[in-house]
């Protein structure tokens, strides 16, 4: 059912747990459908220089999690903008059909993240 | 691997493979046909019938050959209103799919169908079937034990009800057959549906029992097989380790009930010593084997994988739920709420179960529940959480 890819981010998940201060916070899902995100961020000269999750969820919402917070590393803001849904399961090696939506958060929850420190700054 | 999801399915007894492996191979007879090899199938299937007939006290004549449990409980009920003049059916929310989507089909074809709610238990209130019946009622169908939370339904009473009111009572015992005393007399029921792959016979073969004098309709038509009411050549193979099985459960029910009782309690006292987790269904009316829980701020899903990796097998609920994403209407019915319904898990035991496979989950299942919660969002409550969150916006907002 899933890619040894995303196994391997669901049992060693990278960058798990809650950030003290982050520049920036994205949540995004709901309890009541069983999935939901939070992704923790800090930049540094407009660049992701860290990031954190948590999540409860199944086994691809926790895959996808781990494996956009290793994408966005390092990254600039307007290049983490632009990760997809479609870029976290490639880069994961696909994902069930019946997962691609609820489950994979993770992209949509970066956004918010990035526009939440984006807002904080303009204040 | 320790296997705890027998709920789901059964492994087929060894026993019961010796006896099917002759019908598989040279006893290949058609049951219809009139020469030695064909009559020889004949008497085998009958055996099985009389075999599985004397598992529920029935008569041999009175059991119907199926494909399995959800076509016996669809020959059931769409057999039972489609020959009734009557356009009404009682059953309960909490009964499996293969009974709701019938339901749901009859109500679309001109059927009226009343779903009686259930306690937390999981538990269908006698006087409130009762209630339910009009003059218009054909049919009354609630399950024998419920395949999630094991709750065991109280069918004797509502079958009195029925007799009273001479309505038919139709019961799913896919669960409860050769786990504990099924009488079709004693409880008064009409129709019972029977799965073979439950009680360690193979796939693709169950029972409906149809007390004599039932007035239904066959829905599958040809060569007028089982007493006309489901045509199509009988799967003899399959027929004579349901028999076999159906043997073997009768002998071993009450030692294995027993065994089993113990396992699942000491399997229930160590999950609950996890904090924020409890039990659903009924704290004694349950069957002996299941053991049904839930974990808060985390997802079954993530448990059942990461339980399999550690060489265990159990389930969230239904096994045809992991087809899709709907949290499970019996835990909504029981009055859980949709996020606690997610963090459910089901073990249910079996025979090759030992106090051996229990210690093992046991010593692995805190470790696996903390590990997910250390990864959850939510630590002590669904919303406070996300109040603390919001606050922590709106505070920053100030500044």
């Amino acid at each position: 059912m899933y890619s040894d890819k995303l196994i391997e981010h669901f049992r060693n998940p990278k960058n798990m747990g809650r950030m003290e201060n982050p520049d920036g916070v994205g949540k995004a899902g709901n309890p009541v459908c069983g999935d939901v995100m939070y992704l923790y961020i800090k930049v540094k000269d407009n660049k992701i220089d860290d990031i954190k999750f948590e999540t409860f969820g199944c086994a691809a919402a926790i895959g996808t999690s781990s494996m956009i917070t290793e994408m966005a590393r390092g990254k600039t803001l307007e290049e983490a903008m632009k990760i997809s849904k479609q870029d976290v399961e490639g880069e994961l090696g696909g994902l069930p059909p019946i997962k691609r939506h609820c489950s994979n958060l993770a992209a949509d929850t970066l956004r918010k993240a990035i526009e939440d420190y984006l807002s904080k700054k303009k204040k | 691997m320790i296997y705890m999801d027998h709920a789901a399915t059964t492994p087929v007894d060894e026993r019961v493979v010796k006896a099917m492996l002759p019908y598989l191979s040279e006893k290949y007879g058609n049951p219809s046909s009139l020469y030695g090899l064909a009559q020889e199938a004949r008497k085998a299937m009958e055996d099985a019938r009389a075999k599985i007939a004397g598992l529920i006290n029935a008569k041999p004549e009175e059991i119907i050959f199926t494909s399995g449990g959800t076509e016996s409980d669809n020959l059931a009920l769409k057999g039972v209103a489609l020959a009734s003049k009557k356009k009404h059916i009682i059953t309960s929310s909490i009964e499996h799919h293969a009974v709701l989507k019938t339901c749901e089909w009859l109500e679309k074809h001109g059927f009226k169908v009343t779903y009686l709610p259930v306690d937390r238990y999981g538990l269908v209130k006698v006087e409130d079937v009762e209630k339910a019946i009009t003059k218009d009622t054909a049919l009354i169908s609630i399950m024998h034990a419920n395949n999630e939370i094991g709750t065991i339904e109280p069918v004797e009473e509502v079958g009195k009800i029925a007799e009273e009111h001479e309505i038919y009572f139709h019961t799913d015992a896919v669960q409860s057959v050769g786990k504990i005393p099924v009488d079709v007399e004693k409880m008064n029921i009409n129709l019972l549906s029977i799965s073979s792959h439950k009680i360690y016979g193979p796939k693709g073969v169950g029972a409906l029992y149809i007390r004599r004098g039932t007035r239904i309709e066959a829905l599958q038509h040809g060569g007028g097989h089982e007493r006309k009411l489901r045509s199509g050549t009988e799967n003899v193979s399959g027929i004579v380790g349901f028999g076999k099985a159906a043997e073997i459960a009768r002998q071993e029910m009450l030692s294995e009930t027993e065994r089993l009782s113990k396992l699942r309690d000491r399997l229930i006292e160590g999950a609950l010593k996890i904090e924020n987790s409890w039990l659903n269904g009924h704290p004694t009316k349950r069957l002996p084997n299941n053991a049904h829980l839930c974990f808060k701020f985390i997802e079954g899903e993530s448990l059942i994988l990461e339980l399999d990796f550690n060489g265990i097998a159990a389930g969230t609920g239904s096994a045809c739920s992991s087809r899709s994403l709907e949290p499970s209407h019996v835990l909504t019915a029981i009055g859980l709420r949709p996020e606690e319904t997610h963090g459910s898990l089901r073990f249910t035991l079996g025979r090759s179960n030992t106090d051996k496979d229990v210690e093992q989950v046991l010593s692995v299942l805190p470790g696996i529940v903390e590990r997910f919660r250390a990864i959850s969002p939510f630590k002590k409550d669904f919303r406070e959480y996300e109040s603390a969150l919001l606050k922590e916006h709106h505070s920053s907002g100030v500044d």
